[in-house]
């Protein structure tokens, strides 16, 4: 656990009532959520919870459809992924988003090339071994097109790309899914090191053992709305009951107030 | 140094292909999975060597090679401009009728209006690049296919090139200017087009000393000095080959070593820019390309602005080929001759594979094919028919070898 609350500084990312709408379909109904630095914050949920499309619209892949997003106290409209890279916004999207007929190393720096009109090819492949190395991962070789790639090979790919810029925040959803147990520690031990860097993590994951163990802060959403947050001293059943919706929502009710003091957040 | 403690050697499952050996097993390796490269053109240029050579002395004739290299950098250039269409995973079959319009308007401006042939060469090549821009402006505005908006233009553009070149149907290019000399007759002094051929072998031999040194000092791996000096002595060996054979008969055409150059530009673009390597990320994963923050609709403006100057250019050199605007000027084969040259020379129509050199080794193998067709005083109803074959073959083998790079796991 951090020494100090990470409550004491203003938000690096403040949502307020995010809203998005697929046609009929409302995916995210109202959703407030604060990061702030040098804090890891989980996003839990059943699958359609709205997880990954609060993901997308954070990067710029989907616009929102109402609602205030602040970053670093201003409010800001991240409306192309382009923007959402501009601010220091990292993402590793479920889907992964590689380009399976390039490299390893050009799949690391898309977009970010190390001279744009004369690549330097040398740099970039050093770069791209030493990143891969934070991340102890196994990838014999960089000048392996993406598609000869096993799955977890190719989500320590999209994860070290998202450490290339050294983001302010680093948004990973469902990293670990296709990891072994190694590689899954390692991602763990990644996500501890970016959040004692000073910087702000949102987690998505299934695996409450994962979770509580580098949760500072675990935020849970039901069909699309903020249905409480919790410490990670938080019970399998509390978290569960959250996520599920199968009993009262006092329980929940109850950690979010205390949540709140603690914190120092009561708006 | 021992290579284990190089970056990219730490890894023992990966097998370290040095030397020459190493060198040849890759290559069998990639070859196996469906990665083809050029052997596939290469073998196609031989084939059609021993035929047509067969069939017709004359055809192996280093004036008629001359000939074919003429014919070859006009179709080769629209060929080229389509490759950056290709590598999006778009097309554009208007290329024919673009090059039609930039003739007449090379005609018109040039013979009609006046107006000195370089300006004239401007005019029509802007005219392309809008034509590109309003192509990219329709897909990225208002989602058309690409294949529907080209094909739409291809019967614009042919009725403007018809409107252009009003009653009289055809204007005819003065003889003596240089436009046309370059397109009929200018060859390389044959000391230059010696000097010429060592240049692509020496340029190979130098910047792979230069990478060796870069990765040397960055502790990678280097690639062995035995392949490098191969490749480039094989290089050189084949293109001084082909030059003095050249110069045996008229020699080797300006025409032909500018598109050579302007093949050369492009494949820096495409492999060594980052424009170039979104073309490649788009044409592979549109939405990762565009996650990563990567401007899609510009670099399709891009491109499709390129193709259609390419292919405003190609017309231009078909013009000066033939000293005439005509309104049979970009129709007929054209079109499918230049989108057939990039594919049979290794560019997918699935987007995302491919090079600038793809143009130039198919654009000889459809040139080859297509003199050595007229040799033998086959109709152009055969022609068409023999042609549309080799294309469909070349589809095949980019399909065939697409599945099987995927069940090996190389895209
Ligand atoms: N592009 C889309 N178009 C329409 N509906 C979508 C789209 N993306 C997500 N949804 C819907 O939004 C809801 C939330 O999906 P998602 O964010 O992927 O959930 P999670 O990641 O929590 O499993 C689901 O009901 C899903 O069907
Ligand atoms: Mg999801």
């Amino acid at each position: 656990m951090p020494a100090d609350a990470p409550g004491d500084t203003s938000p690096i990312l403040k949502l307020r009532g995010v809203t998005k709408t697929f046609g009929a379909v409302t995916a995210l109904d109202g959703i407030d959520l604060d990061i702030h630095r040098g804090e890891v914050v989980a996003l839990v949920g059943d699958n359609g919870a709205g997880k990954s499309t609060l993901v997308k619209i954070l990067s710029g892949v989907h616009a929102k459809t109402s609602g205030t997003i602040e970053f670093n106290g201003a409010e800001v409209s991240i409306d192309t992924p382009g923007r959402a890279i501009d601010l220091g916004i990292a993402t590793v999207f479920q889907d992964l988003a590689l380009c399976e007929n390039l490299d390893v190393v050009a799949n690391l720096f898309l977009g970010q090339e190390v001279g744009p009109w004369r690549l330097n090819e040398v740099e970039m492949e050093v770069r791209a071994w030493k990143l891969l190395g934070e991340l102890a991962a196994r990838i014999p070789s960089v000048r392996e097109p993406i598609a000869s790639l096993s799955g977890g090979q190719r989500q320590t790919v999209a994860i070290s790309r998202s450490l290339l810029l050294n983001p302010e925040i680093i948004m990973l959803d469902e990293p670990t899914a296709a990891l072994g147990v190694a590689q899954t520690a390692e991602v763990l031990n990644l996500v501890e090191r970016v959040r004692d860097r000073g910087h702000g993590v949102i987690l998505i994951s299934h695996n409450m053992e994962d979770v509580r163990a580098v949760a500072d802060r675990i935020v849970v959403l039901r069909l699309g709305r903020n249905n409480g947050t919790f410490g990670p001293e938080a019970t399998q059943e509390e978290l569960v009951a959250a996520i599920t919706g199968a009993t009262d929502n006092s329980v929940s009710r109850r950690a979010q107030k205390r949540d709140a003091v603690t914190e120092g957040e009561v708006s | 140094m021992s290579d284990t403690q190089k970056f990219d050697r730490a890894d023992s499952r990966v097998r370290a292909d040095d030397g020459l050996g190493g060198a040849l097993r890759g290559f069998v390796d990639r070859m196996r999975s469906g990665d083809l490269g050029v052997l596939p053109v290469i073998l196609g240029l031989i084939v059609i060597a021993v035929v047509f050579g067969t069939l017709n002395p004359v055809f192996m004739r280093p004036a008629n090679l001359t000939n074919l290299l003429f014919d070859a950098a006009a179709v080769g250039l629209i060929s080229l401009g389509v490759v950056f269409c290709l590598l999006l995973g778009e097309i554009d079959l208007s290329i024919g009728s673009m090059s039609g319009v930039a003739s007449a308007i090379l005609g018109v401006l040039w013979v009609n209006v006046g107006v000195p042939w370089p300006l004239a060469i401007l005019a029509a090549l802007g005219a392309g690049t809008i034509t590109g821009f309003v192509y990219a402006t329709l897909l990225n505005k208002f989602g058309m296919p690409s294949f529907v908006s080209t094909l739409a233009g291809l019967l614009a553009l042919l009725g403007l090139q018809l409107y252009l070149l009003g009653n009289s149907g055809s204007i005819n290019l003065p003889f003596q200017s240089f436009l046309i000399r370059f397109g009929q007759t200018m060859v390389m002094p044959g000391w230059l087009s010696y000097l010429v051929a060592l240049i692509p072998g020496a340029t190979i031999f130098w910047f792979g000393l230069k990478t060796r040194a870069q990765r040397a000092q960055a502790n990678l791996s280097v690639p062995a000095l035995s392949v490098l000096i191969v490749k480039a002595v094989v290089l050189t060996a084949i293109i001084l080959g082909a030059v003095w054979y050249l110069n045996q008969g008229r020699g080797v055409p300006w025409m032909f070593l500018f598109f050579m150059g302007l093949v050369a530009g492009m494949e820096y673009v495409l492999t060594r820019t980052q424009f170039g390597r979104s073309i490649f990320a788009v044409g592979g994963n549109r939405e990762a390309a565009r996650r990563a923050g990567i401007k899609v609709e510009r670099i399709r403006i891009y491109a499709f602005m390129l193709c259609s100057t390419f292919a405003a250019f190609g017309g231009v050199l078909a013009a000066s080929r033939l000293a005439s605007a005509s309104r049979q000027a970009g129709t007929g084969d054209v079109n499918l001759n230049a989108i057939a040259a990039a594919v049979i020379g290794g560019t997918s129509l699935f987007g995302g594979r491919g090079s600038a050199w793809s143009a130039l080794l198919g654009v000889l193998v459809i040139q080859a094919i297509s003199n050595g067709l007229t040799l033998l005083n086959l109709s152009s109803s055969l022609r068409y028919m023999i042609l549309g074959a080799v294309l469909a073959i070349a589809v095949i083998v980019d399909s065939l070898a697409r599945q099987s790079r995927a069940s090996h796991g190389r895209a």
